[in-house]
């Protein structure tokens, strides 16, 4: 057995071992030349013998065994040459044989055996047959699988396969597959040997000496894949249990995986799958440390994309219960291998459902039984922590997206959420975000209130704080991303019909207002308008309808809009809450409710005076407010008057002088309507609004800007001058200009800059008023400027 | 030989042919020199005839008291030098005594002569057949010629010829079960065979199959034994495992065989034995000895 010595040592002794061969390689050549037989003989075998060596690595002995190889080749043409050496090769034959060490003597056996063959004086099968039995005198594992693989070689074109020359009479491709399987059987017990040869110590080293050494054991495989003539029958009955007998009882791990995947590269995959029980029986079979998982999603993966080949082996896939088959498997798999990590198991998990996928796409429950498997699976273990597992497990949930690209379809897997659940809290985001990606990028509508409550059980993970959520390690941005999802999400639920609708709404409801005060500021106004969407629905369509369950009143979802809103307190946020208040007036104004549109309002005023206390939203407040009382019409002049006066009441009382102006000059719109049946009840308020804000303009003279708020006000003046409102009157107007105009003058040089355009244009306004003629040219001509 | 009996002058020379000597196969036979010499082969129960010439030298006179030949099947002990035991001994009178004074040829035939034992050249024991030519003379001595032949006696195939097969090992260390074909080879037989390893606790390094000669002469307390192997070819290279089987051919061909000797005159025995031997890596060795019965078998040709 080989030292332990140094690389340098070996490099010696293959140094050592080429020469022995070159020298006499060079004598053999002389007796060539000479066709001295005997001489041939002598020397072939002293240059065979260099290859008796056990001190080389499997590499180097490699080397050694090339160049044996190129002179066998010189050998073997004299040896074909009768006229050379005068003797009938079966004398020949025997004649090699008299050599008294083994391993020259099988060399030269082979090598004759070739000759033999191809001189058809003796059956190949025969011959065959001798040369594979006489080689297991050679035991030692590494000469013995050269050898083996010498054998193999030089045999490879005398098989009598199929459409050989070899074959016919008593010859037939049986004896053909028999020899290889033969020498398969013995070269992989050789090569599963050298394991136990040498001490422990070294064995890893062993190990990878011997991956160097198992493609001379697979080219076997390679051959009887190549032989012509294996049909189907024949792999079935013959090769493959012959094969797989030797793989199980080689019992190594090494050896077994290695020749498994072998099986799956070489032969065919419609012999794979009529003899899918078979394999799979073997790969439960296998030692527990044996990669299972790579070898079996490798034969799943290949009998996919035979699937995806052709449609026309899909039957045979049916036929032989491929799924079943395999599903079995696996399970059995994961049952016996206890030690397997559970990314093992997902792996496999993942494999299944991708040739699910792909070869029955229109079975859905088998999707649901992979995933209620994986289920099992990871029911069986504490929590997921690997992240390699995890990352299957993500794989596996998101094939089935993928594949149907209608999320919809996964709705339906019972199994599916349950799988989720045992994903950790960041994975599980992960997940549901692929969720809601998926189902943008397809522009799924979800339309069933059973469906969004899946949906929403898929997503918790994005909806709620889920346990031990560690909420100061989100990140700021992927919060309001995972939020923002969430929202343009909820826009996709949807429903024609106004019953069901309202039943997504309540359901959505239900597990948003679970989201806490991070989350309602981005998940309430997506529902608010949506529930505004179903009111003005059921607005054009007239109203109420009665629905068996839940009857889809306008009252009832205003009152749930309230509701959602009021949830917003909590955060706190008035801001937004004011405005989803307007807006929900606005729309029960749109439905003639006006006892809602006033609720809405006070709760949007009541928002205004407790929460909003800065005072640059108070202005946008204000703003929003005036707007929409302006556009809403359904009061009656009691809550009308109530409403107005309030607002204008805040707009007074703003902080700053120019906010205040404005924002009363806005609540004049209040009073006057442009509208036919507008309210015109306050012109004279009106009027009086508009001079109030000009007292405030006076408040804030010697502060900047004045003059731009009274250019303003001049507008608001003309505004409601072409509007027709009786109390302003042209001299007022008149009385305005001039007022600006000496405002500038003692201000100038000061901050005329912005007024100053402004001002101009609207005086040039005017003057294209008066020029225009007209009725309204008319009205513009009282004014002089 | 020739040469020096040239030196001594010998009054006359003397040679023999036979019958049928240029169709007479001829068989390599090693002298004591080491030379080797193509003799005449023959068997048992044929007639050795032939003629014997006698020149006498520049026609010199040679007187003598008679001439004879004689065939002699003899035994030679190597450690009892000289001392031949004759087992056959045949004579034929050529001539009265007179005198010779020129070429004179004399005929000689000895008819179906009984050459039961084959010439046999071992290590400490040489059985050979001669024709011995003597010129009697008184005083000055006789002159004498030998002629060397050989003798091999071909026998049938056994009627019973079993294989030889057997379990041998060491406990808990290894055991075999070996087979070979037959009990008795002729000389250019194969054996054929199979060991079958059932245990193996040992790291074997090779195994060899020898054939071994054991060569017995003398009797009793003067037994000489000498065992020679005559063929170390290696059967298998490596170790096995429990299971495995290894295959045994092994032409004799190659070899320098005889057949087996029992008992030759009560004076040698020459015996041959398969030696199974296992090396370790240690270089230990394991074996097992059986005796085979090697024999002649009639060729077909020739």
């Amino acid at each position: 057995m080989r030292t332990l010595a140094g690389v340098e040592d070996e490099e010696k002794w293959l140094a050592e071992g080429i020469a022995g061969i070159q020298h006499n390689a060079f004598f053999m050549h002389r007796a060539l030349d000479a066709n001295n037989l005997r001489e041939v003989l002598k020397y072939s075998a002293l240059m065979l013998s260099e290859l008796r060596t056990s001190k080389l690595s499997p590499q180097k002995y490699y080397d050694l065994y090339m160049r044996a190889f190129d002179q066998l080749r010189q050998l073997e043409i004299f040896f074909k040459d009768e006229s050379r050496h005068g003797l009938p090769v079966v004398d020949l034959y025997e004649l090699v044989q008299h050599a008294g060490n083994i391993l020259p003597r099988m060399y030269l056996l082979c090598t004759v055996g070739s000759v033999y063959i191809k001189s058809k004086q003796a059956p190949s099968k025969d011959v065959l047959k001798d040369l594979v039995e006489m080689c297991r005198g050679v035991q030692h594992p590494i000469r013995g699988l050269f050898l083996r693989s010498y054998l193999a070689q030089v045999s490879r074109d005398k098989l009598p396969e199929i459409g050989s020359d070899y074959e016919g009479d008593a010859n037939t491709v049986i004896d053909a597959v028999e020899f290889v399987l033969q020498n398969f059987t013995e070269m992989n017990k050789l090569w599963v040997r050298i394991q136990h040869q040498g001490p422990g110590t070294v064995r890893e080293k062993q190990e990878k000496e011997r991956n160097e050494l198992r493609d001379l054991v697979g080219k076997n495989l390679h051959v009887l894949g190549q032989i012509e003539g294996v049909d189907l029958e024949m792999y079935k009955e013959t090769v493959l249990p012959r094969v797989l007998e030797q793989v199980v009882n080689c019992k190594d791990k090494l050896a077994q995986y290695y020749l498994m995947e072998c099986i799956i590269q070489v032969f065919p995959d419609e012999y794979h799958l009529q003899t899918l029980e078979a394999l799979l029986a073997a790969c439960t079979q296998l030692m527990p440390t044996v990669d299972t998982k790579i070898v079996l999603t490798q034969l799943m993966d290949r009998l996919s994309n035979y699937a995806a080949s052709s449609p026309d082996v899909l039957h045979e896939f049916l036929q032989v219960e491929a799924f079943a088959k395999l599903s079995n498997a696996i399970g059995k798999v994961i049952d016996t291998q206890l030690e397997m990590p559970i990314v093992g198991a997902m792996t496999l998990f993942v494999s299944l459902l991708t040739f699910t996928l792909r070869v029955h796409p229109d079975r859905l429950d088998y999707v649901d039984q992979v995933l209620g498997a994986c289920v099992v699976k990871l029911s069986s273990v504490p929590k997921l922590e690997d992240a390699r597992a995890m990352k299957q497990v993500v794989a596996l949930l998101s094939a089935p997206l993928e594949k149907y690209s209608d999320i919809v379809t996964a709705l339906t897997l019972s199994n599916y959420p349950r799988v989720m659940d045992h994903l950790d809290d960041g994975t599980n985001k992960v997940m549901a975000m692929l969720i809601i990606q998926s189902i943008m990028k397809n522009d799924s509508c979800i339309s069933t209130a059973d469906k969004v409550e899946v949906l929403f059980e898929l997503i918790k993970g994005l909806i709620k704080d889920l346990d031990g959520t560690n909420v100061e390690e989100l990140d700021e941005e992927d919060f309001q991303e995972e939020q923002n999802s969430v929202a343009r999400l909820i826009h996709m639920l949807d429903n024609e019909e106004p019953e069901e609708m309202l039943k997504i709404i309540y359901v959505v409801r239900k597990h948003l207002m679970t989201g806490g005060p991070q989350r309602l500021p981005f998940t309430v106004p997506p529902l608010v308008f949506s529930a505004v969407r179903l009111v003005r629905q059921l607005e054009a369509q007239g109203g109420d309808i009665a629905g068996e369950d839940v009857p889809a009143t306008l009252r009832k979802i205003f009152q749930i809009l309230n509701q959602t809103i009021e949830a917003l307190s909590s955060v706190p946020c008035p801001e937004l809450a004011l405005r989803l208040y307007l807006q929900c007036a606005e729309a029960a104004s749109d439905c003639d409710l006006e006892p809602v549109a006033y609720e809405f309002f006070t709760q949007a005023f009541i928002l205004y005076e407790e929460e909003i206390a800065d005072s640059k939203a108070q202005v946008t407040a204000i703003h929003l407010i005036v707007g929409t009382l302006q556009r809403i019409n359904v009061f009656g002049v009691e809550n009308r008057d109530t409403l107005t006066h309030k607002a204008t009441g805040y707009s007074a009382r703003l902080l700053k002088k120019p906010d205040q102006c404005r924002a009363v000059y806005a609540c004049s719109h209040l009073f006057w309507v442009d509208d036919p049946e507008g309210i015109k009840d306050g012109e004279r308020r009106a009027l009086r609004i508009a001079n109030a804000a000009q007292q405030m303009v006076n408040a804030t003279r010697g502060s900047s800007g004045p003059v731009t708020l009274f250019v303003e006000i001049l507008n608001k003046y003309l505004y409601f001058f072409e509007k027709g409102n009786p109390h302003i009157t042209p001299s007022d107007i008149q009385s305005l200009i001039e007022l600006i105009n000496t405002e500038m003058l003692s201000d100038n040089g000061n901050t005329t800059i912005h007024s100053d355009p402004f001002f101009s244009s609207t005086l040039r306004y005017i003057r294209f008023q008066k020029q225009k003629g007209g009725l309204m040219g008319e009205k513009y001509d009282l004014i002089k400027l | 030989m020739n040469f020096l009996l040239g030196a001594f002058k010998p009054a006359c020379n003397i040679s023999i042919t036979f019958t049928d000597g240029k169709n007479r196969k001829q068989v390599p036979i090693k002298k004591d020199n080491g030379q080797i010499l193509m003799n005449p082969l023959f068997q048992s129960q044929e007639t050795i005839a032939g003629k014997i010439h006698i020149d006498s030298y520049q026609g010199k006179k040679v007187e003598h008291n008679g001439v004879k030949v004689e065939l002699l099947g003899q035994i030679e002990m190597y450690f009892d030098r000289g001392n031949f035991y004759d087992f056959t001994s045949l004579v034929r009178e050529l001539d009265v005594p007179g005198e010779i004074y020129e070429r004179k040829t004399y005929p000689f035939e000895f008819s179906s002569v009984e050459m039961p034992y084959e010439t046999y050249n071992g290590v400490n024991v040489r059985l050979r057949y001669v024709l011995k030519v003597t010129v009697t003379r008184g005083y000055a001595g006789s002159i004498v010629e030998y002629q060397d032949f050989v003798v091999r006696n071909y026998v049938p195939p056994p009627p019973i010829n079993n294989s030889i097969k057997m379990e041998v090992g060491i406990e808990d260390c290894l055991h075999i079960e070996f087979e070979y074909n037959k009990s008795k080879y002729h000389l250019k037989d194969v054996i054929l065979g199979k060991i079958y390893f059932l245990l193996v606790r040992i790291k074997i390094k090779n195994m060899d199959l020898e054939i071994r000669r054991r060569e017995s002469t003398g009797a009793g307390a003067n037994t000489h034994v000498e065992t020679e192997t005559l063929a170390k070819f290696e059967l298998m290279d490596g170790a096995p495992v429990r299971g495995e089987s290894i295959p045994v051919r092994v032409f004799l061909t190659p070899y320098d065989l005889t057949p087996t000797h029992t008992n030759i005159n009560n004076k040698f025995s020459v015996k041959y034995y398969l030696n199974l031997v296992l090396v370790d890596e240690e270089d230990r060795r394991y074996f097992k000895q059986q005796e085979i019965t090697l024999y002649r078998l009639k060729e077909e040709t020739s």
